[in-house]
């Protein structure tokens, strides 16, 4: 039961095969018993899981269920939920319990039927890529409990892969869907900007922030973006556009399909074996019908230095609210105002989160703001026109998502711009907010590797066609890690 | 003083009337309970997110349309970044770079009577952002209390040139602008209740010095008063300095009303960098041509237009009709005198508004909006001036028994109290006949030259009249019989 589709819950739920709350105990009695090892959530309650678990049961029994009512979900500790602890994994929020539901919380849940099995561990307000910046702790890949799971959505990604829960969210500002998908053997999927809401989704870089699914498959991430996007009139960046079926397309041929493959991703920077793996499914495509051929992205060695000043810039500003005054953390003692509110922050947040903010400070403050942040907005349209020139000739690009497999814990967290380089390849797609998506095309010494697909504007349905094709020729997302059956 | 001349800038923050704050869906009402008037967005949860509120846009756009400003078709909402507890987000969105409107310029009328002159005010720009929300002291026992009601309430911050010369300029600039905005209706110009608040930007140079001088900000100034005794108290100090040797520091000052003086707040060197940049919580604003034609065609007819038609049309002084157009209720007040008296009655209804009705209204300390005399009373009034059923001065006592409520019109106060003028000529010449027999003196002291004796002798007849006489009839048959 527990390796099962969504689809394949669905049909079980509605043929009356296990209950909500069954299938909802299974997932909870497994997360008892591997979570604190894995480490993959950070809140776990299982009356209230359990309550919404039978609430779907009376739906489905009612005839009024959705296509994903009863099915039970991991979301990250970054969308606000009514009643539950939201911490964004910082000690800052780590007393937060949020009074209101963020938009995607809301459609999963009040308007889908989906079950909540807890709060996933995540970076600190997801700033890092290994999930070592949590509050919280790190997470361990279930495929390597040596190893970072990926981040930001590190939690999310280990608790789908240790079948602690079918499926999950995850947010993604430069690869935080991405990366961790790519380094679990998951398949998850950044939309385009605007296409899912970002209400009650605590923001890192507004920009450049997109929730999304992960799961198992390209089918499990378009039925789960059924149930997160469309306009949200909460959010002036969603965009209205008519609602659609994303998994439409799942089983179109790929014949005639033009992948495009940027030169600048097959360069150096790239383990040897990750690049294997590319060039294998790379291959297995042309056997599908597709056809590549040789893109350019001339501006994405810029996007990593672009990224590192966008985004500090924004998340300065968005975390200022943080201050100890209405919410969350407050400093045991403290002198005056500005004493409360250094000492609060001071102790608040992680190392990387003030690294962060300082580093956005600096670059907007007086005198620096032409060189930095108005250069780097240059620079983000220089990127996501040279996207707009490679999608002329060919309808996706292709390549990897991460340079390497899962690092060792510890081995990246000494050295930020060696753990900022795990997301070279992912950055340049968040500042053009154009849909990517990542999912499993083989393994390197044991580990998984994460094939990158990028889609134009709005082409969310055929990227996730483009990655269903591939998985019905493939079995690589069916890997499962050791020890979890 | 003489060989200095004073430069004066004003900015002024504007709440516009709106039924709910810039960002969210939370209420702009004054003076309810703390906190009960802030949502999740005006108290900076995690994950909120601010939605403009388009009626804001609107009133921006009136008041753009209604200074002949340049209305951004474009303009961009940015975070200015600081720290303070009523700040809930830690920043404040405001306009920037581009703001909603560029331009403008404001005429107004500066002084009174013959030493009155027209003055036109440019305006630099006008931009929309939120206010805070409020710190109370008092209270909480050595703690501080935060309200944020006022977060997240819509402003208009209105900036101009630093065109004034003087105090009077200043206050005139603020009043006119203080009508306006009343006028177009997208505030409420309630400065107790904050707002309409303006700050002052005073330096002084020597007469013929092309550079300006250093200048210092007074904040929040919340009367007229308070704005003309800041002004005045920081040029007197600003010279003084000067002339003592000590050089302007650019400074931000505040001014105590209770001993009248301005007190620096932070100097130049402890201003905040505020790290302004785009909110990309928002989109740029943009006001397509189709938005400002509708808001165009819902615009009343401004200050300017009236002052030209009154000027035009109804043949009044300019001076008279700056005063006319002070304000919509005096401006509607005396139109509606003027529709019910005529037009050709234009003038006195001008008088009777600025003259008697303000003097009135200043007796009893009440807003034109709590006249106990209508327009319709008041021009029923002036209709009985002019077909000389009364005179003027009859017609003062009848409007303070108007005032009183002694009669719902004048013809009713007229007819009650045996008002109605004395114009039958014959009843007339008997009065006079009789004053002249009874004064023989001042006969005589006339007859020798003596002018004064003469209005001993209407006054005679008036009072034996009670003041009904028709007094050109009585001034015709008075010198008639002198002559005799």
């Amino acid at each position: 039961m527990i390796h099962k589709s969504l689809k394949q819950l669905s049909q079980a739920l509605a043929a009356k095969e296990i209950s909500s709350v069954e299938l909802s105990t299974l997932f909870l009695d497994r997360i008892e018993r591997l979570n604190p090892e894995i480490n993959a959530f950070v809140t776990v309650d299982r009356e209230k899981t359990l309550k919404m678990a039978a609430a779907a049961d009376a739906r489905i029994a009612a005839g009024s269920a959705g296509p994903l009512t009863g099915i039970p979900i991991a979301q990250k500790d970054i969308f606000c939920a009514e009643g539950w602890r939201t911490t964004c994994g910082s000690k800052i929020l780590a007393n937060f319990v949020a009074p209101y539901d963020a938009t995607v919380i809301e459609k999963m849940h009040r308007d889908a039927g989906m079950v909540s099995l807890g709060k996933t561990n995540m970076d600190e307000f997801a700033m890092g890529s290994s999930n070592e910046t949590s509050f919280f702790g790190p997470v361990k890949n279930p495929w390597d409990r040596a190893r970072v799971p990926g981040g930001s959505s590190g939690g999310s990604a280990a608790a789908i892969a240790a079948r602690l829960a079918p499926a999950a969210t995850g947010t993604d500002t430069g690869g935080s869907i991405r990366q961790p998908a790519a380094l679990c053997n998951l398949t998850g999927l950044k939309p385009t900007y605007g296409v899912v809401s970002r209400y009650g989704m605590i923001a890192y870089a507004s920009s450049l922030d997109q929730g999304g699914p992960m799961g198992a498959s390209a089918e499990d991430c378009a039925l789960l973006l059924n149930t997160m996007a469309g306009f949200d009139p909460r959010d002036s960046t969603s965009l209205e556009r008519p609602a659609e079926d994303y998994a439409r397309d799942l089983d179109k041929p790929l014949a005639g399909l033009r992948i495009g493959l940027p030169k600048e991703f097959f360069g150096e920077g790239c383990d040897a074996a990750v690049m294997a793996a590319v060039q294998d499914a790379i291959a297995e495509y042309r056997r599908l019908g597709a056809s590549t051929v040789e893109v350019s992205l001339p501006n994405s060695h810029l996007s990593v230095p672009a990224y590192y000043v966008i985004a500090p810039a924004e998340a300065s500003s968005n975390l200022s609210r943080f201050d100890g005054v209405r919410y969350g953390y407050r400093a045991p003692d403290y002198g005056n105002l500005d004493d409360m509110y250094m000492k609060t922050r001071a102790q608040g947040f992680g190392d990387e989160v003030k690294r962060r903010i300082m580093i956005g400070a600096y670059v907007l403050s007086h005198g620096y703001y032409d060189a930095y942040y108005l250069q780097a907005q240059r620079i983000r349209r220089l990127i996501a026109n040279d996207f707009v020139a490679a999608f002329e000739s060919c309808d996706v690009i292709l390549g990897p998502t991460s340079p390497t497999t899962a690092f060792k814990l510890g081995e990246k967290s000494a050295d930020p711009v060696q753990m900022y380089l795990s997301d070279i390849y992912t950055i340049a797609v968040n500042l053009a907010g154009l849909p990517g998506m990542a999912l499993p095309c083989g393994f390197a010494g044991g580990l998984p590797v994460g094939l990158q697909l990028i889609g134009n504007y709005f082409d969310e349905a055929r990227l996730l066609n483009v990655a269903h094709r591939y998985q019905q020729a493939t079995d690589w997302h069916q890997r499962r890690p050791e020890g979890i059956e | 003083m003489n060989q200095w001349e004073v430069v004066i800038g004003i900015e002024t923050h504007a709440q516009l009337a709106t039924v709910s704050k810039i960002f969210s869906g939370a209420s702009t009402a004054f003076g309810a309970e703390p906190n009960t008037q802030a949502c999740a967005v005006d108290l900076a949860l995690p994950g909120v997110l601010p939605v403009l509120n388009r009626q804001a846009v609107e009133c921006a756009i009136r008041f753009g349309l209604a200074i002949g400003a340049h209305v951004a078709p474009k303009s961009v909402f940015a975070r200015k970044n600081y720290f303070y507890p009523d700040l809930p987000k830690g920043y404040q969105i405001s306009q920037m770079d581009l703001p909603v409107v560029v331009g403008g310029q404001i005429a107004l009328q500066v002084g009174q009577g013959d030493k009155a002159y027209e003055k036109v005010v440019n305006l630099t720009r006008a931009h929309l952002e939120e206010d805070a929300g409020k710190s109370l002291h008092e209270d909480f026992h050595g703690k501080s209390g935060i309200d944020l009601n006022r977060a997240g309430t819509p402003l208009l911050e209105i900036v101009t040139e630093p065109d004034m010369r003087s105090s009077d300029e200043a206050v005139a600039y603020a009043r006119a602008l203080h009508a306006l905005v009343r006028w177009i209706g997208i505030c409420d110009g309630n400065m107790q209740e904050g707002s309409f608040r303006c700050d002052a930007n005073v330096s002084v140079r020597p007469k013929g010095q092309a550079e300006f001088g250093t200048r210092r900000e007074i904040k929040n100034l919340n009367s007229f008063r308070f704005l003309k005794e800041a002004i005045d108290f920081e040029v007197q100090w600003q010279i003084n300095e000067i002339e003592e040797g000590r050089k302007i520091q650019q400074a931000t000052v505040l001014f105590d009303p209770d001993s009248g003086e301005t007190r620096m707040m932070r100097s130049k060197e402890d201003a905040h960098d505020y790290r302004y940049f785009p909110d990309p919580d928002l989109l740029p604003l943009i006001i397509d041509e189709a938005w400002m034609a509708r808001v165009r065609s819902e615009l009343p007819e401004l200050p300017q237009q009236k002052r030209e038609r009154f000027v035009g049309e109804l043949g009044l002084s300019v001076y008279d009709a700056a005063m006319l157009t002070a304000s919509q209720e005096i401006s509607e007040y005396f139109e509606s005198t003027v529709a019910v008296a005529g037009e050709a009655s234009a003038k006195p209804c001008a008088n009777w508004v600025m003259v008697d009705l303000a003097g009135r209204l200043n007796k009893d300390g009440v807003d034109i909006a709590a006249a106990a005399v209508s327009p319709q009373q008041l021009g029923g009034l002036i209709l009985r001036i002019a077909d000389n059923t009364i005179s003027n001065n009859i017609a003062k006592k009848v409007f303070e028994a108007l005032w009183l409520g002694e009669g719902a019109t004048a013809d009713e106060v007229i007819e009650k109290q045996g008002l109605k003028q004395i114009t039958d000529s014959a009843a007339i010449e008997s009065l006079v006949d009789e004053v002249l027999a009874a004064n023989a003196a001042n006969v005589a002291e006339f007859k020798a030259g003596k002018e004064k004796a003469f209005n001993a002798l209407v006054g005679q007849v008036m009072k034996a009249a009670k003041g009904k006489a028709n007094p050109q009839q009585v001034n015709d048959l008075l010198k008639k019989k002198l002559a005799e």
